[in-house]
């Protein structure tokens, strides 16, 4: 009869594969089926083609359509650089906040056996499964008029919602467990014998993690810093609750091209995208990097 | 007794690993755990070095007992299964993290990793990376890096496990000479009972979780106290090891 | 002994690494601030509501409408992605060809793309006027401010998640497995739904799970294409959003909960479904 094997906690987050046999990175074995190949190809570019790289092309298009001037003045528009500002600002404290999270949320999970390890585990990946627009309405719940903590914060003079502590927030919590999700399963792999033997010769928390984990994890680590900053720097529901859409204050870049959006404006929309898709496409290269680095 | 364990008793969710374990070792002996697959040998290691904690029972070194010690204050060097050895170090920075925590100076650390690099002769090779080392380097790294803090007592987990059968047999004679070299009681994890009646002058043979008998490779292949010792240990083999000796 | 056993047992573990109070506090510290605190403030609000109210606010004929579309739309294009990313991750996975590493690049372009780009790009793509649309258009199918934009644009949201979650199985998948199946005389098809399909299932729903999660919840990409015309084309979020612009918190806190509600049964039986499949693979 076959044996039954136990799913570890790993497998159970991480999903299935990990532990079975790594296939031999051989080329595939020629088949008959060349047909299929092609077929199956092509499919996949034409999907592509149409889902992800056309819509990059109508950006640019739109963008320059009017002339290279139009898309200056749109791009060095005083709000635009406002917006571009306030985006940077809170992808970069988006970034720092889900990096020192991530860090310790992932040592804890995969180097410490305690209970409620799983239930943890959950709550971290919350922000992934809600809608944006209800991470948004959280933060109003709380901090907003109507929050418990309104009064409280109106008397202190603090403002968080329609301002911009509200946005940084909000993008924060739509990115939390970026950094956690790429750790984690790198760390899990790595098991704790290292940090065990160096736990036995009398070593530190911060010396084990800067001279074990950290090598271990930093291509990881850029990695989920830089797909945070991506999501980051583009969300848009969460924030859109949150900002109260105060031009040149609250406004962030895809903010601002909704509002150019809806005012008519579609070159300078467009234009304003491009900047965005810009980043986007650096934004992958770099992960690409990364990722050629890792291997 | 050096090492004692008295009525030691551990359980994972459910799962009982050790039962009412009680042995002591001599001061300078070299001891082995040996029994089959999953009958508790790991988990008495880890639980002396401080790796577990006993349910019940008492763990004693040198006559003081250390349930509550940590790990690190114990005075012990541990080697583990796959050596663990820190893979973004060279092996020289392996072998002196031991002492580089306890802020020793840096002289003396470096005459104590080139003793030990000496010891293991592997002279030359302390600016290579684990993973440019042979199975067998490897374990001779991990054996250095364990002493080099000068603990009183080894413990080595399943030592011979990840080398290859080749240089297996090589490697034995190697730690036991070794092992008599410096002079320090050590304790090891092994599946195999000719491993065991050839590196141990002192063996204890376990099954699910209990200790079946304890003595030397001999009396336990002369006297086997219970048919599962019986069944273990092969008699005939330890002549055929005895003649060879 | 065994009864004395049981009774001094001692069960605190220990922690053989240090740091383990300092991770757990940053950790549960952070979390609570920038997370459980705010959701709880959700179930607060939520307990304040008046359960005649709320079911008012929930079942009215627009709110209703919002949530078929969000998960009507939100199911298809997590079908569609399923099947897409499997054919995604099986052409990164088993075949060669120049351009593939680049076709690997761009799965994440979703991720990194801002989604308010990805909704006015799309919008203009499949418009009537649009490059797409106006083909579609000819032959009668609107695409831009119907459910099927709606769904485009939740496709385009949910690609990488399929693909992400199948390829590294796929990758990891013992090629014996194959051989096995084929020196038995089995044909390639046959192979593929009998014994690698079963294989990548669990992973396949995680991904379809995880696109039909972001799919329900997809705002950005969305309201541009939809054309928020009410009770045709008027996703859930969107009628959050409004009732918010509207100071109606207890309103949108109500269609929240719901919504809430629906994901989390949604992933529940996909969780279930999972381990159900499992016990399959595993045995």
């Amino acid at each position: 009869m076959a044996k039954k094997i136990p799913r570890s906690y790993e497998q159970d987050i991480v999903g299935d594969g990990i532990y079975s046999i790594r296939k031999v990175l051989e080329p595939p074995q020629e088949s008959p089926n060349h047909g299929l190949k092609y077929a199956l190809i092509g499919v996949s570019a034409l999907f592509l083609f149409f889902m992800l790289i056309l819509p990059l092309i109508v950006v640019v298009w739109n963008a320059l359509r009017e002339g290279f001037h139009v898309y200056r003045e749109a791009i060095l528009d005083e709000y635009t650089m406002k917006a571009f500002l306030l985006t940077l600002a809170a992808t970069l404290c988006a970034v720092t906040v889900n990096t020192i999270f991530g860090i310790f949320a992932a040592c804890l999970l995969s180097k410490f056996y305690f209970r409620g390890r799983q239930l943890l585990a959950t709550l971290i990946d919350i922000p992934f499964s809600i809608s944006p627009v209800i991470a948004g309405l959280l933060f109003i719940l709380t901090f907003g008029n109507v929050g418990w903590m309104g009064e409280f914060l109106k008397e202190n003079g603090i403002k968080i919602v329609f301002a911009v502590p509200g946005v940084i927030l909000a993008t924060i919590f739509v990115t939390l467990p970026f950094v956690f999700r790429e750790l984690f399963p790198v760390l899990s792999a790595q098991g704790k014998d290292e940090e065990e033997a160096a736990a036995l010769m009398g070593a530190g928390c911060f010396t084990i993690f800067r001279r074990i984990t950290l090598p271990h994890i930093k291509w990881a680590l850029l990695y989920g810093m830089i797909l945070c900053a991506a999501r980051a720097m583009g969300e848009f529901g969460a924030v859109s609750v949150i900002s109260g859409h105060l031009r040149g204050k609250t406004n962030t870049l895809p903010l601002h091209v909704e509002i150019l959006y809806n005012e008519f404006h579609t070159t300078q929309a467009f234009a304003v995208s491009s900047l965005l898709v810009l980043l986007a496409v650096l934004i992958l290269i770099a992960r690409n990097l990364v990722e050629w680095k890792r291997k | 007794m050096y090492v004692e364990m008295r009525h030691v008793n551990k359980t994972f969710d459910g799962f009982h690993a050790s039962r009412d374990v009680s042995f002591g070792i001599e001061k300078g002996h070299l001891a082995a755990l040996l029994g089959p697959s999953g009958s508790g040998k790991t988990t008495i290691l880890r639980m002396l070095a401080g790796l577990d904690r006993p349910d019940f029972g008492d763990i004693l070194i040198q006559g003081i007992r250390v349930n509550d010690l940590k790990g690190s204050k114990r005075g012990i060097g541990f080697v583990f299964q796959n050596y663990a050895l820190f893979r973004y170090m060279t092996v020289a920075d392996n072998i002196a993290f031991g002492l580089k925590v306890q802020k020793k100076s840096k002289a003396e650390i470096t005459a104590k990793v080139e003793e030990l690099l000496e010891l293991i002769s592997m002279k030359n090779l302390g600016k290579r990376y684990p993973h440019q080392l042979s199975g067998g380097q490897r374990q001779r790294v991990a054996f250095a890096r364990a002493l080099a803090p000068n603990p009183q007592l080894l413990l080595l987990d399943e030592p011979f496990a990840a080398i290859d059968a080749k240089v297996r047999r090589e490697l034995r004679t190697w730690l036991r000479e070794m092992i008599s070299r410096v002079g320090i009681t050590s304790i090891f994890v092994t599946h195999d009972q000719e491993e065991a009646m050839e590196v141990a002058n002192e063996i204890i043979l376990m099954n699910e979780g209990r200790i079946e008998q304890i003595g030397t490779p001999e009396e336990i292949c002369r006297n086997p106290k219970t048919e599962f010792v019986a069944g273990f240990m092969d008699a005939r083999r330890f002549e055929a090891l005895q003649a060879i000796k | 002994m065994e009864q004395q056993i049981v009774k001094v047992k001692n069960k605190k573990g220990i922690q053989v690494i240090p740091g383990f109070g300092l991770s757990l506090g940053v950790t549960l510290t952070m979390l609570s601030c920038l997370v459980l605190i705010p959701l709880a403030s959700l179930f607060l609000s939520a307990g304040q509501l008046d359960l005649k109210e709320f079911l008012a606010v929930v079942t009215a004929r627009q709110i209703v409408s919002g949530y078929v579309v969000s998960l009507s739309c939100a199911f298809f294009a997590a079908l569609i992605n399923a099947v897409f990313g499997l054919i995604l991750a099986w052409v990164l996975v088993c075949y060669e060809f120049p351009g593939k590493r680049l076709m690997d690049g761009l799965i994440e372009l979703p991720f990194a793309l801002p989604t308010a780009v990805a909704g006015i790009s799309l919008t203009f793509l499949y418009s009537d006027k649009g490059w797409i649309g106006t083909l579609f258009a000819k032959a009668g199918v609107r695409i831009a401010y119907t459910r099927i934009g709606i769904t485009i644009a939740m496709i385009f949201v949910g690609i990488p998640f399929v693909v992400r979650s199948v390829q590294p199985v796929l990758e990891k998948l013992p090629r014996q497995y194959e051989e096995a199946a084929m020196t038995l005389g089995a044909s390639g098809t046959y192979i593929f739904f009998r014994v690698i399909l079963p294989e990548l299932f669990p992973a396949l729903l995680a991904g379809f799970g995880l696109a039909l999660a972001r799919g329900i919840g997809e705002y950005g990409s969305v309201v541009f294409i939809a054309g928020n015309i009410p009770y045709k084309t008027q996703i859930a979020p969107l009628l959050i959003m409004t009732k918010l612009e509207q100071y109606q918190y207890a309103d949108a806190t109500a269609i929240a909960l719901v919504l809430l509600f629906f994901s989390f049964v949604l992933m529940l039986l996909i969780n279930s479904a999972q381990i159900y499949m499992q016990r399959f693979s595993r045995s």
